[in-house]
């Protein structure tokens, strides 16, 4: 989980929703392709991505639907790797704002009863809310909680509505 | 009276299947009923039907009522058991004199009878009390069809929990909302619903007094909080919380509003859907600690889980009967979720439907019957079945999904 986190750390940097990331820095790292950025770039490179960061105010808004939303394989609750950036971008939001507060919300497919389901999309925004707790979110601006079954993105019973619904949603409140 | 709000949900109940021992009973149709809209002998016999423990044979003449002498020997050309007459009477604006009399058919003996006098909104209750009276004096067991049964059901965006009479019908509303409702679940007394609801974008449990319509918030810790469960002196609530990580077992002292939460059970998986045993001793609930969800039991004072289920990879909801006797619950058989009942002595296994969308037991309060949620022509129902599966009624709504039954108790 530490690899990937570093190297998300490298990919978050070259995916910065619109932030004034200098160029050089990113670019050295798009072409090596190195996982090692946070041990080897000197400590200055690093604060200044961050300070350019905090300086910008449009990331709430790029924070699109879509980077609000994880999506989960059927009886999984494992965080796959496409959305490590997505969340990336919601810790350091969070970091940078103590006063911000989370609630990440689980959901399942319609399959199985109600409250194991709801007890398994418990399991979904927990692994989320653990994934940024990893990335250094303070346990009190998250909550994790489940609708289970109750409140799918998609109504229907074929498979490409099923995948919509096994997903966590983190919602700024 | 109170704050439930009356509804026109209605339900038919339609009643299926052939059991084996049926005792074949007319109920006459009541003298002086005609015009008036509730129909005693309808009912009753509705009732009787449902139980699967009866089979109607259709009256004969019209001029009987609870002072009419006995025919046997007519009786005896009929093949009934039993035959019930009886009589209304409009004796003021709104009152009623529901008079019957139960004969035992073969030996020609009067059981006795019975007067009530009510009115027009009490007639249906009437009925029902009439019927587990017959029910009571034929086959020795108390009858449940003076109980209620709670359920939600959703209209388009709109949910209701509803507090309606067991065979479905007199529906009223103690909760509506625009988010979802789950896991009503009866106090022991009768006169409380716990229940989770979603209403503050999140699930918390709430304990309702159903005649006021007063509440209380008991559970909304951090995360999740659900599947409330009364142990069975009303005191006690078990329930889900996530408040320390995953789904666990907590118990709460039903009584007492802030009180602390101690710990059931501890896993590092989902425990959920605790259930208290009749004597109160132990709880059976579903947990995945063994990889795939299964169902335990735990006893209350503190210990080891045991295993309970061992065929098939995904088993939930857990109900018991109250005579000890019987669990149901759902497994999944190759992707069909099914009601089983398990005889708790031999450890024997039968499924006992033939649908596929089986959600929500729960046992009639003489442990004679289950009342479950499924799917039938893509559409939610409600249904009832004899513990063998062998006779069934739909409690059809009208309008919208219904689910998460809940039978209620005795009446007091």
């Amino acid at each position: 989980m530490k690899n990937v986190l570093i190297a998300t750390v490298a990919a978050v940097l070259l995916t910065a929703c619109g932030s004034a990331v200098k160029l050089d820095n990113v670019g050295v790292e798009d072409r090596t392709g190195k996982t090692t950025l946070a041990e080897t770039q000197p400590a200055s490179k690093v604060q200044s991505v961050v300070a350019s960061t905090d300086a910008s105010k449009s990331n709430l808004d790029a924070m699109s639907a879509s980077n609000r939303v994880v999506y989960f394989d059927f009886d999984s609750f494992a965080i796959r790797t496409e959305f490590q950036s997505a969340l990336e971008n919601h810790a350091r939001l969070l970091k940078s704002d103590k006063a911000k507060k989370i609630s990440i919300d689980g959901h399942t497919d319609e399959r199985g009863g109600r409250e194991y389901n709801l007890s398994l999309g418990q399991k979904r925004s927990e692994a989320v809310r653990k994934a940024l707790a990893l990335l250094g979110v303070s346990e009190n601006q998250m909550e994790a909680v489940s609708f289970g079954k109750e409140k799918p993105a998609v109504v229907g019973s074929t498979e490409a509505a099923m995948e919509k619904n096994r997903r966590a949603e983190i919602n700024y409140r | 009276m109170g704050f439930l709000a009356s509804a026109s949900a209605q339900f038919r109940v339609e009643v299926s299947g052939q059991g084996l021992t049926q005792m074949p009973i007319t109920v006459s149709a009541f003298r002086g009923n005609d015009n008036i809209p509730q129909k005693i002998a309808s009912i009753v016999m509705a009732d009787l039907e449902r139980s699967g423990q009866f089979r109607s044979v259709d009256a004969f003449g019209s001029a009987v009522d609870e002072n009419s002498q006995p025919d046997p020997s007519a009786w005896r050309k009929k093949g009934i058991d039993a035959f019930v007459a009886g009589s209304i009477t409009r004796i003021s604006e709104d009152r009623f004199d529901v008079r019957f009399r139960l004969w035992d058919a073969v030996r020609g003996q009067d059981l006795g009878g019975q007067s009530h006098v009510v009115s027009g909104a009490d007639l249906r209750h009437v009925a029902h009390k009439i019927a587990d009276t017959v029910y009571e004096k034929l086959t020795g067991e108390k009858g449940v069809f003076s109980t209620r049964i709670a359920y939600v059901s959703k209209s388009g965006p709109t949910y209701n929990l509803w507090v309606a009479d067991a065979d479905g019908e007199g529906a009223q509303s103690a909760l509506r909302s625009a988010e979802p409702i789950i896991s009503p679940s009866w106090a022991p007394a009768g006169n409380q619903l716990a229940y989770v609801s979603f209403e503050s974008r999140k699930p918390v449990v709430y304990v309702h007094d159903v005649d006021s319509g007063k509440r209380r918030l008991v559970a909304n810790f951090k995360g999740s909080n659900s599947a409330p469960s009364w142990s069975p002196d009303g005191r006690t609530l078990a329930l889900t919380l996530s408040r320390d990580g995953g789904s666990q077992l907590y118990l709460m002292d039903a009584l007492s509003p802030s009180a602390e939460p101690r710990r059931l059970a501890a896993s590092s998986a989902i425990d959920t859907e605790p259930t208290f045993t009749a004597d109160g001793r132990t709880v059976y609930f579903v947990s995945d600690r063994g990889g795939s969800p299964q169902i335990y039991k735990v006893p209350v004072s503190g210990g080891s889980a045991e295993r309970v289920t061992f065929t098939g990879t995904y088993n939930i909801s857990p109900a018991l009967s109250l005579d000890g006797k019987w669990l149901a619950y759902i497994s999944r058989v190759n992707g069909a979720y099914k009601l089983h009942v398990m005889d708790l002595t031999s450890g024997a296994v039968n499924v006992v439907t033939e649908t596929t969308a089986d959600e929500n037991p729960s046992f009639s309060p003489n442990s004679r019957q289950l009342i479950y949620a499924t799917q039938q022509q893509g559409k939610e129902a409600l249904m009832t079945t004899t513990l063998d599966g062998k006779i069934k009624a739909r409690l059809a709504g009208q309008s919208g999904d219904i689910r998460e039954p809940d039978w209620g108790p005795m009446q007091r």
